[in-house]
């Protein structure tokens, strides 16, 4: 499979990049010698083999379900959280306006 | 008094336990010689204070006749993925410029714990995305190496880069590293030094900025397999705040640590005789061979039918995950904002992000959102996870037969900066022989081997089962005592 750059400005949008025509343009060429080269998988015969997501047998924990499990990460630490953002106004994140 | 900055982990660790030294006087030559050493630009900030103060504790806590840590007065680099509290992260990108984290890595806590201080935050290429340290936002990494008869900066590797050019310059006794599919081996390897990534879930991944959490685990880089055992040991160990954190004890692994390996079978894996491959690499496998054979150890041929496929189904993997991890960076929580002039939401995300990733970074987002996309998520990131079972099961089969493996960390020599820029594929091939155990979660070490003609490093790779540090530190350290690689790069910088 390939891209062209109509199909490259579409994951660029839905990646939330944006990309200006010069931009798409040297990225076509580049993705496709990626993804021509990944086409190689396509070989291995995969009958009867699960897909792999977790290599090191572990099982998830579940934490007692109370507030503040953790008081390093359970919260309670607006100011914290809010210290490193470009734009925080009356304890909240700001944002552009998004409603009309 | 001898020269404080040729000393490693153990040497000052016993050295200030003795009062042959003091910590501060340690902090004080290692501070020196970093910030003498900015043509390397292997950190991104300096952080001369906080050294300091970590000697001043140790210090005082020897005079109080207390027990030191394992890491007691020595100061190391900080790879700057780990976030610490009070002191710039930015995983080398621009969008994470000026990010000053309220909280304290799992991995970095634990080495101050031990006594540790911090020298620095350590340049690496951007979001840990390059193998050569040419992608950060913050300019090249050099390597203190240089090729016979010739001026031409080299690289250190990546992207653990800062990393290995700050250890094999002697700026740093160690540092640490996070490998996610060969970033501590191979810069390693290309700088003449250690570098041990333990099996996933060793380290705490908290606090650490996530590319493909999957794969990524921290490990230590130092100049000797010892230095590695001690620094990794005080690194390591279970953290609830970590899903994927193992729950199970650390082996003090230092002390364990036994290069007699009589009763060791070590595979040899015959598809790691790649094409492409440098002679010089070649012959310092079958030397590794030998050097292993007289530590006691049993040579055998084992078989990793799939190796061709790791690296295919990694750059499948890792920008998959890597494209869902990055979706964080948004210009609202933290980091770069831009907002051009009238521009609603959606519109600043997407200039935030186009003005705050450099092009690998962005390179990789795209490929990982398209093999996620719709239609194309079976064909290719089902298929690669199915291919990465494959690869993990080869080495399952493969440790029926030996109890650690040898190979090559990387297929060519250190190269010089610039040489591959304009090729992600050829950039790409640098990890092939490091990327398959990072798929299996595998133990895996670099030990440096021997000098090529044009006198830069080569390095041997050793993997071990899961869980098994010990028997890759200790092969490694019996290919250590017989290679007597003494060698130092000159000082230019």
């Amino acid at each position: 499979m390939s891209v062209d750059k109509a199909n490259v400005a579409k994951i660029a949008s839905l990646a939330r990049i944006s990309m200006d025509d010069a931009a798409l343009e040297r990225m076509v060429p580049e993705l496709n010698g990626i993804l021509q080269w990944i086409e190689q998988l396509g070989e291995v015969d995969v009958t009867g083999i699960e897909p792999m997501a977790a290599v090191i047998p572990n099982t998830l924990r579940l934490r007692d379900d109370v507030v503040d499990a953790d008081p390093l990460t359970g919260g309670g630490r607006r100011d914290d959280v809010l210290a490193n953002a470009p734009a925080a106004e009356h304890g909240f994140f700001g944002v552009p306006k998004v409603i009309e | 008094m001898t020269d404080l900055t040729q000393l490693g982990v153990k040497d000052i660790r016993d050295g200030v336990r003795a009062g042959d030294f003091t910590a501060r006087e340690v902090a004080e030559s290692f501070n020196a010689a970093v910030a003498d050493a900015a043509a390397l630009n292997a950190f991104i900030v300096t952080t001369p204070d906080h050294a300091l103060a970590a000697a001043d504790k140790v210090d005082a806590a020897r005079a109080a006749g207390e027990t030191l840590g394992a890491m007691a007065g020595v100061p190391v680099g900080m790879k700057d993925l780990f976030a610490t509290n009070g002191v710039q992260t930015t995983a080398a990108s621009h969008i994470l410029e000026g990010f000053i984290p309220r909280y304290e890595s799992t991995v970095s806590q634990k080495l101050w714990d031990a006594g540790a201080g911090m020298l620095g935050k350590l340049n690496l290429d951007q979001f840990a995305m390059g193998s050569s340290n040419e992608t950060s936002y913050f300019g090249n990494v050099a390597s203190p190496w240089k090729k016979a008869g010739s001026n031409a900066a080299m690289s250190p590797g990546g992207s653990s880069g800062g990393s290995s050019s700050a250890v094999a310059a002697r700026i740093a006794p160690a540092a640490t590293g996070t490998d996610t599919g060969g970033s501590i081996r191979q810069p390693a390897a290309f700088t003449g030094i250690c570098g041990i990534k333990p099996t996933y879930g060793r380290c705490s991944r908290w606090g650490i900025v996530a590319f493909a959490s999957s794969l990524d685990q921290a490990g230590s880089m130092a100049r000797s397999v010892e230095d590695c055992a001690i620094m990794l040991g005080a690194m390591a160990g279970f953290d609830p705040k970590d899903a994927t954190s193992l729950q199970m004890p650390v082996p003090d692994w230092e002390a364990s640590l036994n290069a007699d390996l009589r009763g060791k079978k070590v595979g040899i894996p015959r598809e790691y005789r790649m094409e492409g491959t440098d002679q010089a690499i070649l012959d310092s496998w079958e030397r590794g061979k030998e050097w292993l054979r007289d530590a006691g150890a049993q040579i055998v041929d084992v078989s990793l039918p799939h190796t061709k496929y790791a690296l295919p189904a990694y750059y499948i993997i890792a920008p998959a995950e890597a494209s869902s991890n990055l979706a964080r960076y948004d210009g609202v929580r933290y980091g770069l904002r831009d907002l051009p002039d009238g521009a609603g939401l959606q519109d600043m995300y997407a200039a935030t992000r186009a003005a705050g990733f450099g092009d690998e970074v962005k390179r990789r987002i795209l490929i990982g959102t398209y093999v996620l996309s719709a239609g194309f998520y079976d064909a290719y990131y089902t298929q690669a996870q199915k291919v990465r079972a494959l690869v993990a099961r080869d080495f399952e089969r493969a440790f029926a037969e030996c109890d650690v493996i040898l190979a090559p960390t990387t297929p060519t020599a250190s190269f010089p900066l610039g040489e591959n820029v304009d090729d992600p594929l050829a950039m790409y091939l640098n990890d092939v022989f490091a990327v398959p155990a990072s798929l299996a979660g595998l133990p895996a070490m670099s030990v440096p081997a021997t000098i090529n003609a044009d006198g830069l490093p080569l390095g041997l790779q050793l993997v071990g089962r899961p869980f098994d540090e010990q028997a890759v530190l200790n092969a490694g350290l019996a290919i250590q005592q017989r290679a007597g690689f003494s060698a130092k790069p000159e000082k230019w910088w």
